[in-house]
Protein backbone atom coordinates (compact mmCIF):
# COMPACT_ATOMS: atom_id res chain seq x y z
CA UNK A 1 0.00 0.00 0.00
CA UNK A 2 2.86 2.60 0.93
CA UNK A 3 5.55 3.43 -1.51
CA UNK A 4 8.41 1.53 -0.37
CA UNK A 5 11.12 4.67 -1.46
CA UNK A 6 11.32 8.05 0.93
CA UNK A 7 9.81 5.68 3.46
CA UNK A 8 10.55 6.14 7.20
CA UNK A 9 8.39 5.17 10.38
CA UNK A 10 7.84 8.63 12.17
CA UNK A 11 7.97 12.57 10.22
CA UNK A 12 8.75 14.92 12.38
CA UNK A 13 8.16 18.65 10.75
CA UNK A 14 9.51 21.50 12.75
CA UNK A 15 12.76 21.59 14.53
CA UNK A 16 11.59 23.74 17.12
CA UNK A 17 11.59 22.27 21.01
CA UNK A 18 8.99 20.16 20.11
CA UNK A 19 9.64 18.46 17.41
CA UNK A 20 12.94 17.80 18.12
CA UNK A 21 12.56 16.63 22.25
CA UNK A 22 10.27 14.09 19.84
CA UNK A 23 12.93 13.17 17.08
CA UNK A 24 15.47 12.66 19.62
CA UNK A 25 13.01 10.31 21.69
CA UNK A 26 12.22 8.31 18.91
CA UNK A 27 15.73 7.50 17.58
CA UNK A 28 16.89 6.70 21.00
CA UNK A 29 14.59 4.03 20.74
CA UNK A 30 16.13 2.74 17.44
CA UNK A 31 13.20 4.49 15.16
CA UNK A 32 13.48 5.71 11.97
CA UNK A 33 12.50 9.68 12.46
CA UNK A 34 13.40 11.86 9.95
CA UNK A 35 13.12 15.94 10.76
CA UNK A 36 11.91 18.13 8.19
CA UNK A 37 12.72 22.09 9.07
CA UNK A 38 12.37 24.99 7.22
CA UNK A 39 14.78 27.57 7.83
CA UNK A 40 18.50 26.79 6.94
CA UNK A 41 19.43 25.75 10.52
CA UNK A 42 17.09 24.42 13.27
CA UNK A 43 16.62 27.35 15.56
CA UNK A 44 17.03 29.61 12.41
CA UNK A 45 12.99 30.78 12.39
CA UNK A 46 12.31 30.68 15.85
CA UNK A 47 11.89 33.47 18.36
CA UNK A 48 10.68 32.97 21.95
CA UNK A 49 11.02 34.77 25.14
CA UNK A 50 14.14 33.62 26.84
CA UNK A 51 13.75 30.66 29.26
CA UNK A 52 14.04 27.50 28.96
CA UNK A 53 13.44 25.28 31.93
CA UNK A 54 15.73 22.87 33.39
CA UNK A 55 13.15 20.01 34.37
CA UNK A 56 11.83 19.47 31.16
CA UNK A 57 15.03 19.86 29.17
CA UNK A 58 16.63 17.37 31.65
CA UNK A 59 13.90 15.14 30.60
CA UNK A 60 15.63 15.24 27.41
CA UNK A 61 18.83 15.64 27.83
CA UNK A 62 19.95 14.94 31.20
CA UNK A 63 22.88 16.49 31.19
CA UNK A 64 22.59 19.22 28.85
CA UNK A 65 24.20 21.79 32.31
CA UNK A 66 27.35 20.61 31.48
CA UNK A 67 26.97 20.86 27.24
CA UNK A 68 24.41 23.05 26.00
CA UNK A 69 25.00 26.62 25.00
CA UNK A 70 23.34 28.19 27.47
CA UNK A 71 23.73 32.14 28.66
CA UNK A 72 22.42 32.07 32.45
CA UNK A 73 21.22 31.24 35.10
CA UNK A 74 17.83 33.14 36.25
CA UNK A 75 18.34 33.52 39.69
CA UNK A 76 16.17 37.01 40.32
CA UNK A 77 12.00 36.99 39.06
CA UNK A 78 11.63 40.63 38.67
CA UNK A 79 7.60 41.54 38.58
CA UNK A 80 7.49 45.10 37.55
CA UNK A 81 4.27 47.67 37.17
CA UNK A 82 4.84 50.66 35.38
CA UNK A 83 3.28 53.74 35.45
CA UNK A 84 3.47 56.84 33.12
CA UNK A 85 7.15 58.24 35.36
CA UNK A 86 7.06 55.99 38.38
CA UNK A 87 7.20 51.53 38.98
CA UNK A 88 6.65 49.27 41.80
CA UNK A 89 8.39 46.01 41.52
CA UNK A 90 8.39 43.17 43.32
CA UNK A 91 11.78 40.87 43.05
CA UNK A 92 12.07 37.21 44.41
CA UNK A 93 15.71 36.19 44.49
CA UNK A 94 16.90 32.48 45.38
CA UNK A 95 20.33 31.06 43.99
CA UNK A 96 18.81 28.28 41.69
CA UNK A 97 18.90 26.84 38.49
CA UNK A 98 15.46 26.42 37.60
CA UNK A 99 15.42 28.22 34.52
CA UNK A 100 18.51 29.67 32.17
CA UNK A 101 18.33 32.27 28.84
CA UNK A 102 19.62 30.63 25.89
CA UNK A 103 19.68 32.08 22.37
CA UNK A 104 17.69 30.10 20.48
CA UNK A 105 19.66 29.85 16.81
CA UNK A 106 22.70 28.43 18.78
CA UNK A 107 20.28 26.65 21.46
CA UNK A 108 17.94 24.85 18.96
CA UNK A 109 20.99 23.72 16.86
CA UNK A 110 22.75 22.34 19.82
CA UNK A 111 19.81 20.49 20.77
CA UNK A 112 19.13 19.09 16.63
CA UNK A 113 23.28 17.82 16.89
CA UNK A 114 22.41 15.83 19.49
CA UNK A 115 19.62 14.48 17.64
CA UNK A 116 21.14 14.13 14.41
CA UNK A 117 23.88 12.28 16.71
CA UNK A 118 21.15 10.00 17.73
CA UNK A 119 20.49 9.10 14.63
CA UNK A 120 17.91 11.37 13.41
CA UNK A 121 17.94 12.35 9.66
CA UNK A 122 17.51 15.88 9.72
CA UNK A 123 16.42 17.14 6.40
CA UNK A 124 16.97 21.59 6.61
CA UNK A 125 16.09 24.26 3.56
CA UNK A 126 12.56 22.21 3.33
CA UNK A 127 9.13 23.29 3.87
CA UNK A 128 6.30 20.73 4.33
CA UNK A 129 3.53 22.15 1.99
CA UNK A 130 0.55 19.87 2.47
CA UNK A 131 0.07 16.17 4.40
CA UNK A 132 -0.61 13.37 2.05
CA UNK A 133 -3.80 11.49 2.92
CA UNK A 134 -4.97 7.95 1.49
CA UNK A 135 -7.80 6.60 2.84
CA UNK A 136 -8.62 8.97 5.82
CA UNK A 137 -5.07 8.04 6.89
CA UNK A 138 -1.86 10.74 6.82
CA UNK A 139 0.34 8.73 4.94
CA UNK A 140 3.22 11.66 4.56
CA UNK A 141 3.97 14.90 3.63
CA UNK A 142 4.81 17.00 0.41
CA UNK A 143 7.64 19.55 0.14
CA UNK A 144 8.44 21.34 -2.70
CA UNK A 145 11.19 18.97 -4.27
CA UNK A 146 9.50 15.35 -3.13
CA UNK A 147 7.22 13.53 -1.11
CA UNK A 148 8.28 11.23 1.81
CA UNK A 149 6.25 8.75 3.28
CA UNK A 150 5.98 7.62 6.78
CA UNK A 151 3.88 5.47 9.38
CA UNK A 152 3.20 8.19 11.38
CA UNK A 153 3.50 12.07 11.12
CA UNK A 154 4.01 14.45 13.86
CA UNK A 155 3.20 18.20 13.51
CA UNK A 156 5.84 20.64 15.16
CA UNK A 157 5.16 23.26 13.00
CA UNK A 158 4.94 25.87 15.38
CA UNK A 159 1.93 28.32 16.47
CA UNK A 160 0.43 28.90 12.67
CA UNK A 161 0.45 25.29 11.98
CA UNK A 162 -0.89 25.38 8.55
CA UNK A 163 -0.74 21.52 8.70
CA UNK A 164 -3.32 20.93 11.25
CA UNK A 165 -5.87 23.29 9.76
CA UNK A 166 -5.28 21.69 6.26
CA UNK A 167 -6.45 18.31 7.43
CA UNK A 168 -9.00 19.72 9.94
CA UNK A 169 -7.44 19.48 13.35
CA UNK A 170 -8.41 22.58 13.94
CA UNK A 171 -10.16 25.83 13.20
CA UNK A 172 -8.28 29.06 11.98
CA UNK A 173 -7.01 31.10 14.95
CA UNK A 174 -9.13 33.99 15.88
CA UNK A 175 -6.83 37.32 16.87
CA UNK A 176 -8.02 36.65 20.62
CA UNK A 177 -6.16 33.72 20.98
CA UNK A 178 -2.59 34.65 19.78
CA UNK A 179 0.05 37.50 21.23
CA UNK A 180 1.79 39.29 18.84
CA UNK A 181 5.22 38.96 20.58
CA UNK A 182 8.54 41.82 19.40
CA UNK A 183 11.32 41.57 21.06
CA UNK A 184 15.40 43.06 20.81
CA UNK A 185 18.34 41.50 21.76
CA UNK A 186 20.29 44.38 22.95
CA UNK A 187 24.49 43.60 23.05
CA UNK A 188 26.32 45.06 26.24
CA UNK A 189 29.11 43.88 27.80
CA UNK A 190 28.89 41.52 30.17
CA UNK A 191 30.43 43.48 33.59
CA UNK A 192 27.88 46.41 32.85
CA UNK A 193 24.67 43.80 32.63
CA UNK A 194 25.81 42.45 35.89
CA UNK A 195 26.02 45.84 37.72
CA UNK A 196 22.89 47.43 36.27
CA UNK A 197 21.08 43.65 36.93
CA UNK A 198 22.54 43.44 40.07
CA UNK A 199 24.06 39.93 39.28
CA UNK A 200 27.39 38.04 39.19
CA UNK A 201 29.07 35.54 36.97
CA UNK A 202 26.75 33.33 35.21
CA UNK A 203 23.55 34.90 37.08
CA UNK A 204 20.80 35.69 34.80
CA UNK A 205 17.69 38.20 35.88
CA UNK A 206 14.53 38.28 34.37
CA UNK A 207 12.16 40.85 34.12
CA UNK A 208 7.43 40.80 33.58
CA UNK A 209 6.36 44.22 33.17
CA UNK A 210 3.15 45.05 33.37
CA UNK A 211 1.12 48.62 32.33
CA UNK A 212 3.75 51.40 30.72
CA UNK A 213 3.20 51.85 27.10
CA UNK A 214 0.93 48.44 27.61
CA UNK A 215 -1.32 50.02 30.11
CA UNK A 216 -5.38 49.10 29.44
CA UNK A 217 -4.11 46.38 26.90
CA UNK A 218 -3.95 42.73 27.39
CA UNK A 219 -0.37 42.76 26.77
CA UNK A 220 2.87 42.22 28.86
CA UNK A 221 7.13 43.02 28.80
CA UNK A 222 10.16 40.97 29.51
CA UNK A 223 13.44 41.33 29.85
CA UNK A 224 15.87 38.70 30.23
CA UNK A 225 19.39 39.02 30.71
CA UNK A 226 22.05 36.79 28.17
CA UNK A 227 25.91 36.26 28.58
CA UNK A 228 26.25 39.40 26.76
CA UNK A 229 23.40 40.99 25.57
CA UNK A 230 20.17 42.09 27.33
CA UNK A 231 16.35 40.49 25.60
CA UNK A 232 13.52 43.12 25.97
CA UNK A 233 10.41 42.77 24.51
CA UNK A 234 6.54 42.28 24.39
CA UNK A 235 3.64 40.31 23.64
CA UNK A 236 0.17 41.72 23.24
CA UNK A 237 -2.97 39.92 22.08
CA UNK A 238 -3.55 40.44 18.63
CA UNK A 239 -7.19 41.75 18.95
CA UNK A 240 -5.86 44.51 21.13
CA UNK A 241 -3.36 45.62 18.42
CA UNK A 242 -6.17 45.90 16.08
CA UNK A 243 -8.70 48.03 17.93
CA UNK A 244 -6.03 50.00 18.93
CA UNK A 245 -4.38 50.64 15.81
CA UNK A 246 -1.13 50.19 17.02
CA UNK A 247 2.07 49.07 15.44
CA UNK A 248 4.11 46.56 18.05
CA UNK A 249 7.36 48.32 17.19
CA UNK A 250 6.00 51.73 18.30
CA UNK A 251 5.11 50.64 21.73
CA UNK A 252 8.32 48.51 21.93
CA UNK A 253 10.26 51.81 21.49
CA UNK A 254 8.07 53.41 24.12
CA UNK A 255 8.59 50.94 26.46
CA UNK A 256 12.70 51.14 26.21
CA UNK A 257 12.36 54.56 26.62
CA UNK A 258 10.44 54.40 29.73
CA UNK A 259 12.40 56.26 33.04
CA UNK A 260 12.81 52.36 35.04
CA UNK A 261 14.04 50.90 31.86
CA UNK A 262 15.79 53.09 29.50
CA UNK A 263 18.48 53.17 31.96
CA UNK A 264 19.19 49.24 32.09
CA UNK A 265 19.71 48.96 28.30
CA UNK A 266 21.34 52.68 27.90
CA UNK A 267 24.14 52.94 25.51
CA UNK A 268 23.39 49.10 24.08
CA UNK A 269 23.68 48.67 20.35
CA UNK A 270 20.73 46.22 18.65
CA UNK A 271 21.95 43.26 17.73
CA UNK A 272 18.71 41.59 16.56
CA UNK A 273 14.75 42.43 16.14
CA UNK A 274 12.33 40.24 15.45
CA UNK A 275 9.16 38.89 16.11
CA UNK A 276 6.98 35.99 16.66
CA UNK A 277 3.36 34.47 17.43
CA UNK A 278 2.44 33.08 20.69
CA UNK A 279 -0.03 30.82 21.47
CA UNK A 280 -2.23 32.08 24.06
CA UNK A 281 -5.89 30.47 23.36
CA UNK A 282 -5.72 28.30 26.27
CA UNK A 283 -6.89 24.96 27.51
CA UNK A 284 -10.53 25.81 25.53
CA UNK A 285 -8.73 26.35 22.40
CA UNK A 286 -6.25 23.21 22.06
CA UNK A 287 -6.79 21.65 18.78
CA UNK A 288 -7.43 17.85 17.87
CA UNK A 289 -4.51 16.14 19.17
CA UNK A 290 -4.53 13.31 17.01
CA UNK A 291 -6.28 11.38 14.15
CA UNK A 292 -5.12 8.96 11.73
CA UNK A 293 -0.97 8.96 11.16
CA UNK A 294 -0.75 12.21 12.78
CA UNK A 295 -0.18 13.60 16.18
CA UNK A 296 -0.01 17.52 17.01
CA UNK A 297 2.78 18.77 19.44
CA UNK A 298 4.02 22.37 21.25
CA UNK A 299 2.88 25.70 20.34
CA UNK A 300 1.13 23.63 16.82
CA UNK A 301 -1.16 22.63 19.96
CA UNK A 302 -1.15 25.72 21.49
CA UNK A 303 0.25 23.97 24.61
CA UNK A 304 1.21 27.67 26.29
CA UNK A 305 0.85 28.40 29.71
CA UNK A 306 0.62 32.27 29.96
CA UNK A 307 0.61 32.56 33.17
CA UNK A 308 3.71 31.33 34.24
CA UNK A 309 5.32 31.90 30.91
CA UNK A 310 6.03 28.79 30.31
CA UNK A 311 6.36 26.74 26.57
CA UNK A 312 9.30 25.48 25.79
CA UNK A 313 8.67 22.89 28.68
CA UNK A 314 4.96 22.13 27.71
CA UNK A 315 6.80 21.49 24.00
CA UNK A 316 9.51 19.53 25.09
CA UNK A 317 7.54 16.73 27.19
CA UNK A 318 4.48 17.09 24.66
CA UNK A 319 7.03 15.64 21.79
CA UNK A 320 8.22 13.54 24.52
CA UNK A 321 4.90 11.86 25.03
CA UNK A 322 4.58 11.91 21.37
CA UNK A 323 7.60 10.18 20.83
CA UNK A 324 6.63 7.51 22.67
CA UNK A 325 3.33 7.06 21.97
CA UNK A 326 4.58 6.61 18.47
CA UNK A 327 7.27 3.91 19.54
CA UNK A 328 4.26 1.60 21.17
CA UNK A 329 2.25 2.31 17.68
CA UNK A 330 5.03 0.96 15.53
CA UNK A 331 5.71 -1.72 18.03
CA UNK A 332 1.66 -2.56 17.41
CA UNK A 333 2.29 -2.07 13.97
CA UNK A 334 -1.25 0.47 14.69
CA UNK A 335 -1.39 3.38 13.48
CA UNK A 336 -4.71 4.66 13.87
CA UNK A 337 -6.06 7.02 15.82
CA UNK A 338 -7.49 5.19 18.91
CA UNK A 339 -4.02 3.87 19.19
CA UNK A 340 -2.44 7.60 18.74
CA UNK A 341 -5.02 8.94 21.31
CA UNK A 342 -2.60 7.42 24.00
CA UNK A 343 -0.67 10.22 23.36
CA UNK A 344 -3.51 12.13 24.40
CA UNK A 345 -3.55 10.07 27.37
CA UNK A 346 -0.11 10.60 28.55
CA UNK A 347 -0.94 14.35 27.81
CA UNK A 348 -3.66 14.24 30.13
CA UNK A 349 -1.76 12.63 32.88
CA UNK A 350 1.38 14.99 32.54
CA UNK A 351 1.33 18.26 34.11
CA UNK A 352 1.28 19.78 30.52
CA UNK A 353 -3.03 19.12 30.33
CA UNK A 354 -3.29 19.45 34.30
CA UNK A 355 -1.66 22.88 34.26
CA UNK A 356 -3.81 23.69 30.81
CA UNK A 357 -6.49 22.72 32.33
CA UNK A 358 -5.99 24.81 35.51
CA UNK A 359 -5.65 27.81 33.74
CA UNK A 360 -9.02 27.10 31.38
CA UNK A 361 -10.84 30.06 32.70
CA UNK A 362 -8.22 32.46 33.29
CA UNK A 363 -8.06 33.82 29.73
CA UNK A 364 -11.62 34.80 29.53
CA UNK A 365 -11.22 36.40 33.04
CA UNK A 366 -8.04 38.43 31.63
CA UNK A 367 -10.17 39.36 28.48
CA UNK A 368 -13.59 39.91 30.34
CA UNK A 369 -11.77 42.40 33.00
CA UNK A 370 -9.43 43.76 30.93
CA UNK A 371 -9.75 47.34 31.94
CA UNK A 372 -9.72 46.30 35.74
CA UNK A 373 -6.52 43.84 35.36
CA UNK A 374 -4.14 45.70 33.05
CA UNK A 375 -5.09 49.03 34.00
CA UNK A 376 -7.13 50.27 37.23
CA UNK A 377 -5.62 48.30 39.33
CA UNK A 378 -1.93 48.64 38.19
CA UNK A 379 -2.27 52.19 38.98
CA UNK A 380 -3.64 51.92 42.37
CA UNK A 381 -0.76 49.91 43.11
CA UNK A 382 1.58 52.69 42.23
CA UNK A 383 -0.64 55.51 43.54
CA UNK A 384 -0.47 53.96 46.87
CA UNK A 385 3.64 53.62 47.08
CA UNK A 386 3.41 57.24 45.73
CA UNK A 387 1.10 57.90 48.69
CA UNK A 388 3.09 56.10 51.35
CA UNK A 389 6.52 57.69 50.22
CA UNK A 390 5.16 60.95 50.29
CA UNK A 391 6.16 63.39 53.04
CA UNK A 392 4.30 66.57 51.75
CA UNK A 393 3.22 67.83 54.93
CA UNK A 394 -0.31 66.08 54.74
CA UNK A 395 -1.40 63.87 57.65
CA UNK A 396 -0.74 60.54 56.89
CA UNK A 397 -4.41 59.52 58.12
CA UNK A 398 -6.04 62.02 55.41
CA UNK A 399 -3.67 60.77 52.88
CA UNK A 400 -4.97 57.08 53.51
CA UNK A 401 -8.55 58.55 53.63
CA UNK A 402 -8.10 60.04 50.34
CA UNK A 403 -6.63 57.09 48.84
CA UNK A 404 -9.09 54.77 49.96
CA UNK A 405 -11.84 57.37 48.96
CA UNK A 406 -9.67 56.73 45.63
CA UNK A 407 -10.62 53.22 45.08
CA UNK A 408 -14.18 53.73 45.26
CA UNK A 409 -14.81 57.07 43.25
CA UNK A 410 -12.55 56.03 40.36
CA UNK A 411 -14.24 52.84 39.48
CA UNK A 412 -18.12 51.58 40.21
CA UNK A 413 -18.87 50.03 43.41
CA UNK A 414 -20.67 47.25 41.50
CA UNK A 415 -17.20 47.06 38.79
CA UNK A 416 -15.29 46.31 42.15
CA UNK A 417 -17.94 43.50 43.30
CA UNK A 418 -17.92 42.40 39.63
CA UNK A 419 -13.56 42.20 39.64
CA UNK A 420 -13.87 40.70 42.92
CA UNK A 421 -16.41 37.77 42.13
CA UNK A 422 -14.06 36.95 38.64
CA UNK A 423 -11.25 37.22 40.58
CA UNK A 424 -12.95 34.77 43.72
CA UNK A 425 -14.25 32.41 40.24
CA UNK A 426 -10.63 32.24 39.25
CA UNK A 427 -9.07 31.07 42.16
CA UNK A 428 -11.84 28.97 42.48
CA UNK A 429 -11.55 27.06 39.60
CA UNK A 430 -7.69 27.13 39.91
CA UNK A 431 -7.30 25.95 43.16
CA UNK A 432 -10.07 23.50 43.09
CA UNK B 1 14.65 53.85 16.23
CA UNK B 2 12.89 53.82 13.25
CA UNK B 3 11.51 50.33 12.13
CA UNK B 4 13.99 50.50 8.93
CA UNK B 5 17.00 50.05 10.87
CA UNK B 6 15.65 47.62 13.30
CA UNK B 7 15.06 45.46 9.64
CA UNK B 8 18.71 46.40 8.84
CA UNK B 9 19.66 43.81 12.26
CA UNK B 10 18.05 40.84 10.38
CA UNK B 11 19.48 38.59 7.12
CA UNK B 12 17.63 37.86 4.82
CA UNK B 13 17.54 35.84 1.54
CA UNK B 14 14.80 37.02 -0.37
CA UNK B 15 12.50 34.87 -3.12
CA UNK B 16 12.31 36.58 -6.22
CA UNK B 17 8.68 35.99 -5.88
CA UNK B 18 6.35 37.29 -2.99
CA UNK B 19 5.29 34.73 -0.48
CA UNK B 20 2.50 36.70 0.33
CA UNK B 21 -0.67 37.21 -2.10
CA UNK B 22 -3.65 39.12 -0.88
CA UNK B 23 -6.75 39.22 -2.98
CA UNK B 24 -5.83 43.01 -4.00
CA UNK B 25 -9.82 43.39 -4.73
CA UNK B 26 -10.77 42.67 -1.24
CA UNK B 27 -7.50 45.27 -0.47
CA UNK B 28 -9.58 47.85 -2.41
CA UNK B 29 -12.63 46.79 -0.71
CA UNK B 30 -11.20 46.56 2.39
CA UNK B 31 -11.70 49.39 5.54
CA UNK B 32 -9.44 48.78 8.22
CA UNK B 33 -6.76 47.31 6.56
CA UNK B 34 -5.26 45.91 9.83
CA UNK B 35 -1.96 44.75 8.02
CA UNK B 36 -0.60 48.05 7.19
CA UNK B 37 -0.20 48.74 10.98
CA UNK B 38 -0.21 45.26 12.45
CA UNK B 39 2.51 44.00 10.60
CA UNK B 40 6.00 44.10 12.85
CA UNK B 41 8.14 44.84 9.90
CA UNK B 42 5.94 47.19 8.14
CA UNK B 43 5.23 44.76 5.13
CA UNK B 44 2.08 46.45 3.76
CA UNK B 45 1.53 50.13 2.57
CA UNK B 46 -1.74 51.75 1.07
CA UNK B 47 -0.90 53.22 -1.88
CA UNK B 48 -3.62 56.30 -2.10
CA UNK B 49 -1.84 56.69 -5.59
CA UNK B 50 -2.06 52.98 -7.23
CA UNK B 51 -5.38 52.45 -4.66
CA UNK B 52 -3.12 49.13 -3.91
CA UNK B 53 -1.69 47.58 -1.40
CA UNK B 54 2.29 47.18 -1.66
CA UNK B 55 3.54 44.23 -0.40
CA UNK B 56 7.18 44.37 0.75
CA UNK B 57 7.35 41.00 1.30
CA UNK B 58 11.26 41.05 1.64
CA UNK B 59 11.00 42.02 5.12
CA UNK B 60 8.71 39.78 5.91
CA UNK B 61 9.65 37.86 9.65
CA UNK B 62 6.86 35.00 8.67
CA UNK B 63 5.13 35.58 12.25
CA UNK B 64 1.46 35.26 10.53
CA UNK B 65 -0.37 38.13 12.31
CA UNK B 66 -1.00 39.82 8.95
CA UNK B 67 -3.08 36.66 8.62
CA UNK B 68 -5.27 35.98 11.24
CA UNK B 69 -5.63 39.88 11.92
CA UNK B 70 -7.04 40.51 7.91
CA UNK B 71 -10.85 41.50 8.29
CA UNK B 72 -11.61 39.87 5.12
CA UNK B 73 -9.14 36.88 5.30
CA UNK B 74 -7.50 37.99 2.35
CA UNK B 75 -3.89 37.36 2.28
CA UNK B 76 -2.92 33.64 0.68
CA UNK B 77 0.08 33.27 3.34
CA UNK B 78 2.52 30.71 2.61
CA UNK B 79 6.04 30.29 4.31
CA UNK B 80 8.55 31.12 1.72
CA UNK B 81 10.81 28.65 0.00
CA UNK B 82 13.42 26.43 2.08
CA UNK B 83 15.83 28.78 1.16
CA UNK B 84 14.47 32.03 1.11
CA UNK B 85 13.51 34.27 3.79
CA UNK B 86 14.39 35.47 7.38
CA UNK B 87 17.04 34.08 9.26
CA UNK B 88 17.44 34.71 13.07
CA UNK B 89 20.69 34.72 14.47
CA UNK B 90 19.29 35.50 18.05
CA UNK B 91 15.76 34.12 18.43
Amino acid sequence: MLKQENKTEVIVVGAGAAGIACAITLARAGKQVVLIERGLFAGSKNVFGGAIYTAAVKEIFPEFEANAPLERRNIEHNYAILGEAESTTITYRKNDNSSYSVIRAKFDRWMAEEARKAGVYIVEETVVRELIKEKNRIIGVKTELEDYYADIVVLADGVNSLLAKQIGLRKEIDTKDVALSVKEVIKLDKETINQRFNIKDDEGSIVEIFGGPMLGMLGLGFMYTNTDSVTIGLGITLNELVEANYRPFEILEKLKSHSSIAPLIEGGELKEYSAHLIPEGGYKKIPKLVDNGVMVVGDAAMLVNNLHWEGTNLAMISGKLAAETAIEAIDNNDFSKKMLAGYEKRLKNSFVLKDMKTYKGLFEVAHQRKKALFSYYLKKVNAFFEMFTSSDGVPKKEHYHKFIKSIFTDRKISELFKDAWAILRLLWSILL
Amino acid sequence: MNIDKKLYTLKYSPDTQSHLKPDKEQCRLCESRNCTFICPAKVYEWSEEKQELIVNYENCLECGACRIACERKAIDWEYPKGTKGVTFKQG
